[in-house]
């Protein structure tokens, strides 16, 4: 079964959502990889404002490549979310409630998502170009000198994902 | 002698790197197809200017030049230039950070990493392979002892597939080098990713086969590269490649 869902994500739509279930997305994403994950954790850790409220949103592990002339956006397709285990679980205890990545997350990571409600979903890795098709706006949100690494605010239509971990913990992956 | 102007070379790279990242080898589109994954075959399928992958990759750039062939100028600023244009006209990413540590992005996606060979003759191949860290991330290098064996060396190659698998684009080509030293040992089997022809003896060709068949479920092909080792070594590399398994090459005129 395929799920449509909106952001800003609600409790009752991610206990709906369970590990291999297919799920397309409409809404506003926020974009978040290595580099600006750092960033938001040191203001954390700092105990200064984030940049981007991230209470019921779905950060998106991607670095796009630059739009050609008459489209949103270039080729955007997920990177590997282990890189951002380190810094998730206290995204997720601001209130964070989706991620869409590729591959494995860590226990802790893991153990954040059951503890808080949420979500991490899988994208088809290596597919940027297909993925783009699904982008209807960007502009960027957050730290423009990181370039593809900055916080980019993305209008989404249909954006297709696989639910990787539910909020149970159970995981699926066709390669595990 | 022969003689040759930077601006081909410049003009070679520049073509080939976003050529790259548009259009897969026919020999990968053929197993991509065997494989089947409905979305992978869409994206190399739509043949439009946005590069299959994000990742347009570190630009890597082998120059097979001939003993007899000259390149007046420099070849790293050649190269740079033309992978300069390559992001700019392509749309390509740049992913390089000018130091690992304090990591700021170059803009251009400089440097190229070049890698030269010597070859006989008077021409110059050039092949520029865009390498995206997904998968660069999950390689390895193992020097393993001689006692190890052939089984230590299936062994090796196995687990880092199967470790490789879930983080990196599958379904993935799996480059093994076996033999040489540390150093010369990831280059060969970063090599090996790109071949489509099997190993040409019977017995490493026989190799990549079996490994091949107990990897159908998330793999497109094995290849080995080879090399004469020490007594007292057995150095063992394998280099994942995705299935946007990007290489263009031409031979300058």
């Amino acid at each position: 079964m395929t799920h449509h869902i909106t952001t800003p994500l609600t409790a009752e739509v991610v206990r709906t959502l369970k590990a291999g279930d297919e799920v397309r997305i409409t809404g506003i994403i926020y974009t978040g990889r290595d580099a600006a994950h750092k960033r938001l954790y040191e203001l954390l850790q700092a105990g200064e404002a984030l940049p981007v409220d991230l209470r019921d949103q779905i950060i998106y592990y991607t670095g796009p490549a630059p739009a050609p002339p008459g489209y949103p956006i270039g080729s955007c397709g997920p990177t590997t979310s282990y890189r951002m285990d380190r810094y998730t679980p206290a995204l997720l205890d601001l209130g964070m409630k989706g991620m869409i990545g590729k591959g494995r997350r860590s226990q802790a990571v893991i153990d954040s998502i059951v503890k808080n409600g949420a979500v991490y979903f899988s994208a088809e890795g290596g597919c940027g170009a297909l993925l783009a098709n699904y982008v209807k706006k960007r502009e960027v949100l957050a730290f423009p000198d990181l370039g593809t690494e900055a916080i980019h605010r993305l209008e989404v239509e249909d954006f297709p994902v696989t639910v990787f971990c539910d909020c149970s913990g159970d995981i699926y992956s066709p390669y595990l | 002698m022969r003689e040759y102007t930077s601006a081909q070379l410049e003009d070679a790279v520049a073509r080939l790197y976003v050529d790259a990242c548009l259009h897969l080898p026919e020999w990968v589109k053929e197993r991509l197809y065997a494989f089947g994954n409905p979305y992978i075959i869409e994206n190399f399928e739509k043949n439009g200017i946005i590069p299959l992958c994000q990742d347009t990759g570190m630009a890597v750039v082998y120059l097979e030049v001939g003993q007899d062939a000259h390149i007046e100028g420099s070849i790293p600023d050649a190269v740079n230039m033309g992978v300069r244009r390559a992001v700019k006209d392509g749309y390509l990413r740049s992913s390089i950070v000018a130091d690992p540590i304090r990591r700021t992005n170059t803009g251009d996606n400089t440097p190229a990493f070049i890698y030269n060979e010597l070859v006989p003759g008077d021409t110059v191949k050039v092949t520029v392979a865009p390498r995206g860290f997904g998968c660069e991330n999950k390689a390895r290098v193992s020097m393993l002892a001689p006692a190890d064996g052939l089984e230590g060396v299936k062994a090796f190659v196995l687990e880092t597939a199967r470790l490789a698998v879930p983080d990196a684009c599958p379904p993935v080509m799996i480059g093994v080098g076996i033999g040489g030293n540390f150093d010369r040992v990831a280059y060969m089997s970063k090599k090996a990713v790109l071949r489509p022809e099997p190993n040409p003896d019977p017995f490493y060709a026989a190799l990549e086969e079996e490994l091949f068949a107990q990897m159908t479920k998330f793999a497109i092909g094995v290849r080995i590269n080879t090399a004469p080792t020490h007594i007292a070594g057995l150095p063992c590399a394998v280099s994942v490649g995705c299935h946007s398994l990007r290489t263009a090459s031409e031979v300058l005129s």
